[in-house]
């Protein structure tokens, strides 16, 4: 009797830890499906686009024949959008951060914005694009110009680098900031001296994430008029300009299959920007 | 004399000392009042944002439903607004059959990566895997569309013969990818909060890992984990170039996943890069289902606030 029960106990046991071992296998295999695509993902980029990454490519503009096609354009374009990005959304973004996490009284209003805030962070990337186009393009004239994109993708990634900087700042601790007002300083200095410094590496790692993700970003500069080829740099702020996101959906949605590869060696092209700014993330993380 | 000229000196010093300290001090004050009006500018810009984009869809979208009736708009079932059909329920589920195939991928992957990660993982294995898993979050959307075209769809059709070079599995199977590392990372936040004391009373009683993680961390984080869900959805809905890439451009009623469909996102890439004009039917109607779009995300978010504040479990 004590012995059938003990044997079913055990029996139960068994299955249970048999069944724990299983789903670990399984859980763990899920995990790495993401990284097996990832990992897919690289392999065939950088396969089928090596063949056609070259000088040329890098310094051409498009062409209406694979061989020639390059992606200087796109590289240029991408690169005075982020100088135009950059300062806009780092000046008015850390500035609401630092509105928000030191000036700002705790009522309503306050918590308004914030929620406000992190509704925008979900907004679709296409609706900004909508926004652009009604408000810069048109409202404002600007056209389908370099500075209407670079505006729009400044409101994009807004957010992001607000939440980025609110987090830097509220990690500064207290006690730093008293000790800087016990010496008499005034709140703007504490804040300037203070607050910022000890709050930059935070600051710049998100800032940079939220670069990246404008480099990448492609749907709202379809939408605010991005031209998909031009022959010259851009020269000015009214200029028409191209991306390089842009210039790939552009390669992809042509039938040939050689464009295929030229679109390869412009997401080469793209990944390397990207992994050169996460990498520089990276290390202000470590080194601060 | 000697000693007058000295205290002269020395006065005329500390008078030149106290102007310069109140003009020094008229300056700083100014910055002190001038700084915190600059900052609240900065930070009514994300208020103006909003507004911004509120009144734009709103007007354009008036605008639109002057001309088209609003009933007719989201009771209409054919697409084809360059031949004057703007019924947008084909947009709606097909933006439906997108998201459902990505919550059909995204969700158990994304989900049991979670839990691996935060249950099973060693420390070092989570360092390793969690940030890499990140990366994918952080690749751009065109280069999903391209792989989504060039080699799942390939893939897909020598599994299914009969699907077409655009369809809707390939970009939803994609898109759904794209979210894993957002369920994943979030949800395993949340379990990460779940305190400690919380598992080894489980263990304690004899629990295997399986069970601590079904029966004491899933619901406890349960909150945490529903939010990540809806968040990760609402991405899904607004997702464009992957679906503007991969699933073509025919506006479908049908939630048959191997044809061609368009999205609500789809649809406004195609209308804002035709040739369409300032002010003619199409170009509102762009953002009549911008409008429609952006109801279906702020709904979502909302909803993943909600639950996160309603159903948190406080430590």
């Amino acid at each position: 009797m004590l012995d059938t029960n003990q044997n079913n106990i055990q029996k139960r046991i068994r299955g249970r830890v048999l069944l724990n071992n299983v789903l670990k296998v399984l859980f763990f295999t899920s995990t790495t499906v993401g990284l097996i695509f990832l990992a897919l993902l690289l392999y065939r980029v950088l396969t089928q686009g090596i063949g056609y990454l070259n000088g040329n490519f890098i310094s051409n503009f498009p062409a209406p024949y694979p061989e020639e096609a390059g992606i200087f354009a796109g590289l240029i374009g991408s690169i005075m959008l982020i100088g135009i990005v950059a300062p806009v959304a780092i000046v008015i973004g850390v500035g609401t951060a630092i509105f928000l996490e030191e000036y700002a009284y705790k009522n309503r209003w306050t918590k308004f914005i914030q929620v406000n805030i992190q509704n925008l962070a979900g907004v679709p990337s296409i609706v900004y694009g909508l926004l652009g186009l009604t408000f810069f393009v048109y409202m404002l004239r600007f056209g389908y110009t370099l500075i209407a994109g670079g505006l729009t993708m400044a409101l994009l990634v807004l957010p992001v680098i607000v939440v980025a900087a609110q987090e830097a700042i509220r990690s500064v601790p207290a006690d730093i900031k008293e000790a800087s007002y016990g010496m008499g300083a005034s709140k703007w200095q504490t804040i300037r001296r203070v607050v910022l410094p000890a709050a930059l590496p935070g600051i710049l790692t998100g800032t940079i994430l939220a670069l990246s993700r404008a480099i990448g970003e492609t749907a709202p500069l379809i939408i605010v008029g991005a031209a998909t080829a031009i022959y010259t740099i851009p020269d000015s702020l009214l200029s028409k300009y191209t991306v390089m996101p842009i210039q790939i959906f552009n390669w992809t949605g042509r039938p040939q299959e050689e464009w295929q590869f030229v679109a390869a060696a412009g997401i080469i092209v793209l990944l390397i920007v990207l992994l050169l700014m996460n990498a520089i993330a990276v290390f202000i993380r470590n080194k601060f | 004399m000697e000693k007058a000229f000295k205290d002269e000196t020395i006065d005329l010093d500390v008078q030149a000392l106290i102007d310069n300290k109140r003009k020094k001090k008229s300056i700083s004050g100014k910055i002190e009042k001038l700084v915190p009006a600059f900052l609240l500018l900065c930070a009514s810009v994300s208020v103006l944002t909003t507004a911004g984009i509120l009144f734009t869809l709103l007007r354009e979208s008036i605008t639109f439903f002057s001309s088209t009736s609003i009933f007719d708009f989201y009771t209409g079932t054919q697409w084809s607004p360059w031949s004057g059909h703007f019924g947008v329920l084909p947009l709606i589920t097909g933006t439906l059959l997108i998201t459902l195939i990505a919550a059909i991928v995204a969700v158990p992957l994304g989900l049991m990566s979670a839990i691996f990660l935060s249950e099973y993982a060693s420390n070092r294995a989570r360092k390793i895997i969690k940030p890499t898993l990140e990366v994918l979050a952080g690749i751009p959307t065109v280069v999903y569309g391209f792989f989504a075209l060039t080699f799942v769809t390939p893939l897909l059709k020598s599994f299914l013969p009969g699907l077409g070079v655009f369809n809707a599995l390939s970009a939803g199977i994609v898109v759904g990818i794209m979210i894993i590392p957002m369920i994943a990372s979030l949800s395993e936040d949340a379990m990460n909060s779940v305190p400690n004391n919380l598992r080894e009373g489980a263990l304690a009683l004899g629990a295997t890992k399986l069970e601590v993680a079904f029966k004491v961390v899933l619901p406890a984080a349960f909150s945490g984990i529903m939010a990540s869900i809806v968040l990760a959805i609402s991405r899904a809905i607004g997702e464009t170039m992957i679906v503007v890439i991969a699933a073509g451009a025919s506006p479908a009623l049908t939630f048959d996943p191997t044809r061609s469909i368009q999205t609500l996102t789809a649809f406004i890439v195609q209308g804002a890069t035709g040739d369409t004009t300032f002010g003619s039917t199409i170009y509102y109607s762009i953002y009549a289902v911008g409008a429609t779009l952006f109801i279906f995300t702020l709904l979502m978010n909302m909803l993943s606030q909600y639950i996160s504040r309603k159903f948190r479990e406080e430590y």
